[in-house]
């Protein structure tokens, strides 16, 4: 069976200029990306791309342009020695219908080509891990969403894969729930030496667990890189809200080179990049633009900023 | 540190190369079937018509009285015709949710991420109803072949239907390939075990019932091609070298067996995908 190596620090996706089009709508756009070792998050509102970037990635959607590889392979000319080393937890509820948590599990371990010994002691181990070790012998149909979260993990996870493409793993899972499933997520990619690519509209979700982030909108990239990389250089954010014309605030506080996105109806976040000044060339615009600043707390640049300006929201 | 650690680990043990796992999916599928108590009792019913004939065949060969019931060629095509019945509740029975329940419960995208073709999944499904299938036609019908040279005590009548063997063979695969491919295809359609099992049902007896109402109307059978199970039988008779019990010309009943065995492999092609793309 093949065993091809990839450099530790070669990326373990690249797209160049892939085009995927379903009938009239262009669901990727000329998408050139590439997915670092490690995890990364593939961030973007719904519709963006994400999960049809997943599935031509594992050869359910053929792209009409471009070519994609993983983990050094061509996903056009080797899917199968790339799907046994990778693991895919789907977007929408999936399993085999009438068995077991165990035996479901260990049934795609032999589907990946462990052994049927070797397949049932990987899925008693990885159903533990998961979380599902007291609920294994009970029939998938009745568990709750959170547990068929956890099964669908617990699947991807069998075979033991390089990679794993998680989408949108924290759906309809309670808050309780959701953390647990963000530790695992954080521990596979950070500790146990698994690659990941976490598709999510959740920012939270990614920035939590993730170190690398590419961004999708309407079918393109908007950013890609490091995280920290990616919310900037040094600089300042604040937290702000004021009374007046906000419209024409916001155009003042652009023209001095400051970043701004609103947040809520009055609330904005303000970028103030280093040798701006601080605080107080915030409150001189104001005062020159005739605006009453309400309130006004130092923040810290998050994910959402970056998504934000990435995205080309205000 | 703890006794037993819970915690994820690498695998390092070994991996088949892919290509074998239809095998794994046609194992775990015959599994499931056989756990069921009234599919074990359809399966053991179906036996009975072998025991009866096993009976015909040690009094025809121990008792000259008996000379009446003396097996013929046309013994074993009758056999298999009898078998019609089973092939069809089997093929509703374990076939219907093949595919529909792995479409109803998403699980094709789980398949399809592993290492496996779409063909393998394909041959997986198909290989469960080919292994029951071929337990109530070709199992039986070649066992009672052997029955009759052990109970005769001699080749004669071997040596005189040496044919007998590859008939019963290519008829009993036309018989079971057929079923196996356009109810796995019907299959591949819905979502619902149930509705597929009765489309099925629904489409062999209208094709027969419409078969059945234009030979009344115009008094020939010429027109049996629109019955699948007609074309069957008049494909099978040929095999058996036996007279063909419809007008129609048995070419074009074989071209129309083909034709279902061509169009179940495209709707599969097109069925069968890991994602639903809707335009």
């Amino acid at each position: 069976m093949d065993v091809s190596v990839t450099p530790a620090t070669a990326p373990v996706v690249q797209l160049d200029a892939v085009t995927v089009i379903y009938g009239k709508n262009r669901a990727l756009k000329n998408v050139t990306a590439t997915f670092a070792r490690g995890a990364v998050g593939l961030l973007g509102p719904n519709g963006a791309g994400k999960s049809t970037m997943l599935k031509s990635l594992l050869g359910f959607v053929k792209p009409d342009e471009g070519r994609m590889s993983v983990l050094g392979m061509n996903v056009a000319h080797d899917p199968l020695k790339i799907r046994a080393r990778i693991g895919y937890m789907p977007e929408s509820d999936a399993h085999i219908p009438g068995m077991n948590a165990v035996s479901f599990v260990a049934y795609c371990g032999e589907l990946a080509g462990l052994p049927a010994v070797d397949a049932m002691q990987r899925a008693h181990e990885v159903l533990y891990y998961v979380g599902l070790g007291e609920a294994r012998y009970r029939n998938v149909e009745t568990y709750s969403t959170g547990m068929k979260q956890r099964i669908k993990l617990a699947q991807a996870l069998v075979h033991d894969p390089d990679l794993l493409f998680l989408d949108e793993p924290t759906n309809g899972m309670d808050p309780k729930g959701r953390d647990e499933m963000l530790e695992l997520v954080r521990d596979l990619g950070h500790n146990k030496g698994v690659s990941l690519i976490l598709s999510s509209h959740l920012l939270p979700d990614v920035e939590y667990t993730c170190d690398d982030v590419v961004v999708m909108d309407k079918g393109q990239v908007a950013a890609q890189g490091p995280i920290n990389e990616l919310k900037g250089p040094a600089g300042r954010v604040f937290e702000l809200r004021v009374k007046g014309d906000l419209r024409g605030f916001i155009d003042v506080l652009a023209s001095e080179g400051m970043d701004v996105h609103a947040t809520d109806e009055d609330v904005m976040r303000v970028f103030v990049p280093a040798g701006a000044g601080d605080q107080k060339a915030i409150f001189a615009a104001a005062s020159r633009f005739g605006a009453q600043v309400r309130h006004l707390r130092p923040s810290v640049p998050t994910l959402e900023d970056v998504f934000a300006k990435a995205v080309g929201e205000e | 540190m703890p006794i037993h650690d819970q915690s994820y680990r690498h695998y390092a043990g070994s991996k088949a190369a892919p290509g074998r796992s239809w095998t794994v999916i046609a194992w775990a599928g015959i599994k499931t079937m056989v756990k069921k108590r009234t599919f074990l009792g359809l399966l053991i019913f179906a036996w009975f018509p072998f025991i009866v004939r096993a009976v015909q065949l040690y009094i025809s060969a121990n008792f000259a009285q008996a000379a009446l019931f003396a097996p013929t060629a046309e013994t074993f095509r009758q056999f298999l015709e009898q078998q019609d019945f089973f092939v069809f509740v089997i093929t509703v029975y374990v076939g219907a949710g093949l595919i529909a329940n792995d479409r109803r419960a998403n699980a094709l995208q789980i398949y399809l991420s592993k290492p496996l073709m779409r063909s393998e999944y394909i041959a997986g499904k198909l290989a469960v109803l080919f292994v029951f299938l071929t337990l109530v036609t070709l199992v039986p019908a070649l066992l009672l072949l052997l029955l009759q040279v052990m109970f005769a005590g001699s080749f004669a009548f071997m040596q005189k239907n040496l044919f007998l063997f590859p008939a019963i063979t290519v008829a009993s695969m036309v018989q079971v390939l057929l079923a196996s491919f356009t109810m796995l295809a019907l299959s591949s359609l819905s979502n619902s075990a149930r509705y597929v099992g009765i489309l099925y049902v629904g489409i062999t007896f209208f094709t027969s019932a419409i078969y059945g109402a234009l030979y009344a109307i115009t008094g020939s059978s010429r027109v049996s091609w629109i019955s699948i199970s007609a074309n069957l039988s008049q494909v099978v008779d040929v095999i058996f070298r036996l007279k063909p019990r419809y007008a129609t010309p048995w070419p074009v009943s074989l071209l129309v067996i083909i034709g279902l065995l061509v169009l179940s492999t495209s709707v599969l092609e097109r069925r069968v995908r890991g994602v639903e793309v809707v335009t």
